[in-house]
């Protein structure tokens, strides 16, 4: 016989794995209203009432971006984007091991501004960022795109967090058998740090794919479009045909949700790491 | 601990060059150009700028669409803040409570919004409430509910644009409750159920005051987004219908760029700075107080 509280208790939690279940159901909803869309005619994506699945499936819309409008090209520049971000990863990791591990003149100085920089808003950095890299002449060009955002305060904040817990017994053992402080960094640091390296390329991934202020900004030329800003165009034609818009928007937002989805525990995990409890 | 060598320096200078020059250098720009009447003409050749004192500041605070910019982000914050922060605080409370591989699978899809990028999504959202062709009117039509404007009326606007960032804002702070809630220890829930707690109870006596400092932490990085409110209302509605949703960030960016008036825009800018810096304090000061017995 099971007492009466332990099936009031199993009761209850049928009942919020439901309301769980309604609610994950809502907000991936979005979601798969786009995918769905992507597959419709440009007819029966603005047929009322609507349908919940297309009725003649087709991969019209993807052929239209590709090859009438310049998706390849958006698509290119984007990963061109994400890539120069592995530059940032690595800054951030080798500025994160340079206060994690070493006792330096002006490092309590520097890291405090490195703290400081995550107070300041974008909105701030907006004009005068435009301003110095119009001064650099980098102004429409991909590096431009991706410098302002290349290297967070945040991050090198988690790197340093992580770093700090390896032990320096094992540093100072690889500098004995007599590796060079590269040599130490490179096959000893990097490889250790590996759970914040994941976390950190997810992160960086994410931002520099979905980016979308700075291209808008810097780039004033078509040919360096990213997704972002070539999907802000094609907002314009909303009552036109939005078919073609829920397919460029899939191609934008499933290449994120894959990498997500399998590497979600990083994400998580690396929350946990940073301390932030 | 090393000390007395080059190395660090060379460890940390690409990253403090990029954060000094993307970080630091544009506040001293901002406040430099917001002391101008910088425009395009100014871009072209610096001998076209001039000095103007603090006219740019004064031009601000005679400024209705300021006001009213500044008027909006204030309703923003306060819709949106609570929202945020009640509702993935409970969601991450019941994903916690829940075991077993479903409630694990589920976590995906409360995450996912966090990560989608806002241009393709509010493309989705405009779908979703286009008026005449949108799924929430036909959905609305089955309980005999007329043509709602979502995105065309201006106070409906408002918290239609509000939605979609609290649909996208609510994972990453889902994550955060989360592994907060993983640093709570089981021995202190098995003792209050001993003592006959239940579950609610010990929810609200035990849990939520351990997670006091997720919950501040959330709340103070949230206001902040909500006060820099920019992407939904810029994509979705370019800040329309007639300046409804036009939030401070939003005003700055057609100011500087639409309009190219680069040195009141930059003072425009630093009012928020202050307005964030200073509310960010004040929610410090309280923490702090708070923690006092």
């Amino acid at each position: 016989m099971r007492s009466p509280e332990a099936v009031r208790r199993r009761a209850v939690s049928a009942a919020i794995l439901a309301v769980l279940v309604v609610g994950a159901l809502l907000t991936a909803f979005p979601l798969f209203w786009m995918v769905s869309g992507a597959f419709k005619p440009q007819r029966e994506a603005i047929d009322y009432p609507p349908t919940l699945l297309p009725q003649e499936p087709t991969l019209d819309n993807f052929v239209h971006l590709f090859v009438e409008l310049d998706f390849g090209r958006y698509l290119l520049n984007t990963v061109l984007v994400v890539l120069i971000g592995a530059f940032g990863l690595l800054f951030m990791a080798m500025a994160g091991y340079g206060f994690a591990k070493f006792r330096f003149r002006g490092s309590r100085g520097l890291f405090f501004l490195v703290l400081a920089t995550l107070m300041i808003p974008v909105q701030v950095t907006m004009i005068p960022t435009y301003l110095i890299l119009n001064g650099m002449k980098l102004t429409n060009t991909l590096i431009g795109i991706a410098l302002p955002t290349l290297v967070s305060g945040f991050g090198v904040f988690l790197f340093r967090q992580f770093m700090s817990t390896i032990p320096d017994e094992i540093l100072e053992a690889a500098r004995v058998d007599g590796a060079g402080e590269l040599r130490t960094f490179a096959q000893i640091v990097l490889p250790m740090s590996k759970p914040i390296l994941a976390v950190q390329a997810v992160l960086a991934f994410i931002t520099g794919w979905n980016s979308f202020l700075w291209p808008l900004i810097i780039a004033s030329d078509q040919k360096l479009y990213t997704l972002s800003v070539g999907l802000a165009l094609l907002n314009q034609q909303l009552a036109v045909d939005p078919a073609l818009q829920m397919a460029a928007a899939s191609i934008m937002v499933v290449p994120v949700l894959l990498v997500f989805v399998l590497f979600q525990r990083y994400v998580v995990q690396g929350f946990a790491l940073s301390g932030l409890k | 601990m090393r000390r007395g060598t080059l190395t660090p320096y060379l460890l940390i200078t690409p990253a403090m060059l990029l954060l000094l020059a993307f970080g630091v250098l544009p506040i001293l720009v901002a406040a430099l150009v917001s002391l101008t009447d910088m425009n395009i003409s100014g871009l072209a050749n610096w001998s076209n700028v001039e000095f103007i004192g603090f006219e740019n500041y004064v031009a601000l605070a005679n400024d209705p669409d300021f006001w009213r910019a500044l008027g909006n982000t204030a309703l923003f914050g306060v819709i949106g803040v609570p929202s945020i922060v009640f509702l993935s605080l409970a969601v991450a409370l019941l994903l916690d409570r829940s075991d077993g591989r479903i409630a694990r699978a589920l976590r995906s899809f409360y995450f996912v919004p966090a990560v989608t990028g806002i241009v393709a999504i509010s493309l989705v959202w405009g779908y979703l409430y286009n008026t005449q062709f949108g799924l929430f009117n036909w959905v609305l039509s089955w309980f005999g509910i007329g043509q709602v404007q979502w995105l065309s009326d201006p106070w409906l606007a408002k918290f239609s644009v509000a939605l979609v960032a609290i649909w996208r804002g609510t994972g990453l702070n889902i994550i955060i409750f989360l592994a907060a809630l993983q640093g709570v220890p089981r021995e202190y829930r098995e003792a209050a159920a001993l003592d006959g707690a239940g579950e609610w109870r010990t929810t609200r006596s035990i849990v939520l005051p351990l997670l006091g400092f997720a919950i501040f932490f959330v709340t103070v990085t949230t206001t902040i987004a909500w006060l820099q409110f920019f992407d939904e209302p810029f994509v979705l509605t370019d800040g329309g219908p007639l300046g409804a949703t036009t939030s401070v960030s939003v005003f700055l960016y057609k100011e500087g760029f639409r309009l190219n008036q680069f040195g009141y825009a930059s003072a425009g800018s630093l009012v928020l700075f202050v307005i964030i810096a200073t509310i960010t304090l004040v929610q410090l000061r309280i923490r702090r107080r708070d923690e006092k017995p």
